[in-house]
């Protein structure tokens, strides 16, 4: 098919009435550059973004609609065909790279086994070396950093202003976030990263008597208080939700649900674990402190830990 | 025009040619490069006219509006977590610590004029994207596209695809607020929770324990720079298998293994993805106008001790909140080690083994059928009820988790316990993907029994004779009805511009019947 002619079939145009779409279209693209006038003044006069970016929107939606329409209607329409040709070449010219491939390897390669055995070594040596500061370099072996918290034997428990608990700082069902003493900049209310991520433990006053979670922690809860480390066991979101009536704390993450009273065994969900309890007791200065560091790993399960 | 003008512009024009300025660049570069014989068959590339190849062209356009209003966002962003005390416009937040990174994107939606509309559109096409992308391959899953000579554009198309995924997650972190701050730290467990090697990809990737300073920074670096460019790389090779493989198409009259049959590139073509172009973009900027998106400024800066409660995740990360969710709290413990199963098994090995199954499926098809011929026609889902099955069992699957990810909305809005909505999704997990699979496979067999099917159908109407007797006619065919498919023709060399004749301009196009004949 060497030349077409407008009046072949292919080459016309889909629109049964081509001046009329041509008109339409025409229109539609001039309402388009109106919207883009639009969305220019109310760029330049600051308008809300909703105004800029409705213009904004309208003006592109119309150029692509006119366009379209454009090549839809008044464009040869076809059906045009190509031809699809083989992409693959002749048996002889296969065997021909193949030929280059393995004669070639036979004379150039095979015989200096010793040349190729020595640079694949260099190579695989080169690969090791160059991948310990890709890798290694970017941070340090985790060694017990999962393991600790910025909790130990004495240290004074705040709030997220850094002010001190005393005996009645909290209501029996009150609860709030608390934090090492050291972690919390009472000036600035500033909370370190390391304070916030992995100290983070949740004060419940769960009652005006001492009780006990389980056996041999009967003195781990003074006067009704109870602390739990407030990441879940699941995947380390803090457990922020407090259901008084049911004494549970809830993860919103993934529902899972712990009860205070008894050890902060998951009563639902897919937490694996007890939160763990923390230790408490008072100071001197009659301050609840952490009378030791958790006895195990805080947040989510991983490889190394032991319990 | 004066004479002399006249004239000068005559010379020009001979000077030139017959194809004026046009001719002279393409000769000119035609000198250098030898452009003009492949650039004809590049030209006259046909792209068929089927509604569902414009699917990929969605995440292309979408892919386009991400680099552009990146680019423009980049511009403002600070990638870092150092606290500060902000001051800015918006009031609510005044003399709060909050991060660099917070503080900027809140700027970006307040202080930097279209600040706001630029990023709600990134994150729409961001969504537009993923879910653009997924549409494509579900496209090319049950037509068969991805079979012999596709296989390997199937696999760069997968690569692309959990990229995006990461792209998204990756960047939906950066803005350091609560609800992405949480997503983040779900992320951190799951990369903790692999066996042997968790605790030392966490170490390395965060320099440390959850958060540190230096996540962001490098977010950062991997969202601007490197998946952009792997992306930007797998695209290229993607559509230059296209161009080398040429389109695939369905089965119709004059349509065959060894051509393609369409709409040329130059003009029409152009013409048509060029204005979807505008249009996808028009429709990332409605949406960041009037559809509000992520709006971090509600939520407040990334402090780990502190929780929101009801959100999900951006959809394409749902159905692996989902299956975290439902997964049984299976923790092995012993020999001094954990394995924590409830979260290695549904967050690393299901989607790893998802997106396998996706990768090898041309190979695994190919073993199970025998069939390792050339395929440039496409299948209808109903002719291959087992592919299709599988793919919508696949599909059933990923939605069921989806939905799961809201069990605690759910319970809510339906008034029943949480453990009942747990309950269900368990069951459902397993049950809803076999029955759409054999109901979908059911169907097929059915759908390729009907007369006719796919064809326009012919009203029936139902008359009543004075007797009360009833009977059916056929109705008269519409005037479309008989599409009289034009055989098609070679791309012509040249359009021939005929002389013009009694005024009119252009000629209607007609065929012999008068009747404008309409092609599939």
């Amino acid at each position: 098919m060497p030349i077409a002619a407008l009046s072949d079939p292919h080459m016309g145009d889909a629109a049964k009435n081509p001046d009329r779409s041509e008109k339409i279209i025409a229109v539609i693209l001039f309402v388009g550059v109106v919207c883009f006038g639009v969305a220019g003044a109310a760029y330049w006069q600051n308008w809300s973004p909703w105004t800029f970016g409705g213009a904004l929107g309208a003006g592109l939606f119309l150029l692509g609609f006119g366009l379209t329409a454009w090549g839809k209607y008044l464009m040869p329409q076809g059906p045009f065909v190509e031809e699809r040709h083989t992409l693959a070449s002749t048996p002889e010219e296969r065997d021909v790279m193949s030929a280059a491939l393995v004669e070639r390897s036979a004379v150039v390669v095979k015989r200096r086994r010793m040349l190729g055995g020595l640079f694949a070594a260099g190579a695989g040596i080169f690969a090791i070396v160059a991948a310990f500061p890709l890798i290694r370099s970017l941070g340090p072996l985790p060694g017990d950093s999962l393991e600790v918290t910025g909790w130990r034997k004495g240290t004074v428990l705040v709030d997220s202003s850094g002010r001190p608990i005393r005996k009645n700082t909290l209501v029996v069902g009150g609860i709030m976030t608390v934090y090492p003493q050291h972690t919390v900049n009472p000036q600035t209310g500033f909370i370190t990263a390391d304070g916030q991520a992995i100290d983070q433990t949740v004060l419940i006053r769960v009652s005006d008597q001492p009780f006990t979670t389980e056996p041999g922690r009967e003195d781990w809860t003074p006067d009704g208080y109870v602390a739990y480390s407030k990441l879940c066991t699941h995947l380390g979101c803090p457990v922020g939700l407090y259901e008084q009536e049911l004494e549970l704390l809830v993860c919103p993450c993934h529902q899972s649900m712990f009860n205070v009273r008894n050890g902060a065994v998951p009563q639902f969900g897919p937490a694996p674990r007890p939160l763990p309890q923390m230790h408490l007791g008072y100071n001197d200065a009659g301050y609840l402190i952490a009378m030791a560091p958790y006895d195990q790993a805080v947040g989510p399960g991983f490889w190394e830990r032991t319990t | 025009m004066s004479d002399t003008a006249a004239k000068t512009k005559r010379n020009t024009r001979a000077a030139l040619g017959p194809y004026g300025h046009v001719g002279k660049i393409v000769g000119e570069l035609d000198d250098r490069l030898g452009v003009a014989k492949g650039g004809r068959v590049f030209l006259d590339k046909i792209f068929p006219d089927h509604w569902s190849f414009m699917l990929g062209e969605i995440a292309l356009y979408s892919f386009v509006v991400l680099i552009a209003t990146g680019v423009f966002l980049s511009l403002f962003f600070v990638p870092s977590t150092q606290q500060v005390i902000y001051h800015g416009s918006y009031k609510p937040l005044d003399g709060q610590w909050v991060s660099e990174a917070y503080k900027s994107t809140v700027g970006i939606s307040f202080d930097v004029r279209g600040g706001l509309l630029i990023r709600q559109m990134h994150h729409w096409a961001a969504d537009i994207f993923t879910g653009s992308i997924v549409v494509h391959m579900a496209r090319i899953f049950f037509t068969g596209a991805f079979r012999k000579p596709r296989e390997l554009n199937w696999i760069i198309g997968l690569t692309m695809l959990i990229l995006a995924i990461f792209e998204g997650f990756i960047g939906y972190s950066l803005p350091d607020d609560l609800i992405s701050g949480t997503g983040l730290r779900i992320g951190y467990s799951i990369a903790e929770s692999i066996p042997l090697v968790g605790s030392y990809v966490v170490s390395f990737l965060w320099g440390g324990t959850f958060p540190g300073d230096i996540i962001i920074p490098r977010f950062f670096i991997i969202h601007v720079l490197i998946i952009p460019l792997v992306l930007i790389g797998l695209l290229s090779a993607h559509l230059g298998l296209l161009v080398r493989q040429k389109h695939t198409q369905f089965k119709a009259e004059g349509r065959t293994e060894n051509n393609v049959v369409g709409s040329p590139l130059f003009p029409t073509f152009m013409a048509k993805t060029t204005g979807f172009l505008f249009m996808v973009t028009a429709a990332t900027a409605l949406l960041g106008a009037f559809a509000q998106i992520n709006p971090i400024w509600q939520f407040g800066s990334y402090d780990a001790s502190k929780i929101s409660y009801a959100v999900q995740p951006d959809w394409y990360m749902g159905w692996l909140d989902g299956a975290l969710r439902i997964m049984p709290s299976w923790e092995l413990t012993g020999l001094g080690h954990t394995v924590p199963l409830e979260v290695f098994l549904p967050a690393v090995v299901f989607p790893g083994l998802i997106f396998t199954l996706c990768g090898i499926w041309p190979m695994l098809e190919r073993r199970v059928t025998g069939d390792n011929e050339m395929h440039n026609l496409l299948d209808r889902p109903r002719d291959r009820p087992k592919r299709t099955a599988a793919g919508v069992a696949v599909f059933a699957l990923l939605f069921t988790l989806f939905a799961a990810s809201s069990t605690d909305v759910l319970a809510n809005f339906f008034h029943v316990s949480l453990n009942q909505v747990l309950w269900f999704f368990r069951v459902a997990v397993i049950v809803v993907p076999i029955i759409s699979g054999l109901v979908a496979y059911q169907l097929c067999r059915e759908m390729q029994g009907v007369h006719g099917i796919g064809q326009r159908k012919r009203a029936v109407i139902v008359r009543r004779s004075v007797e009360g007797e009833y009977s059916t006619v056929p109705a008269e065919p519409r005037a479309d009805d008989q599409h009289a498919e034009l055989d098609p023709e070679p791309v012509p060399v040249r359009i021939d511009i005929e002389p013009l004749s009694n005024g009119s301009t252009r000629e209607p196009a007609s065929s012999p019947t008068g009747v404008r004949q309409v092609s599939r």
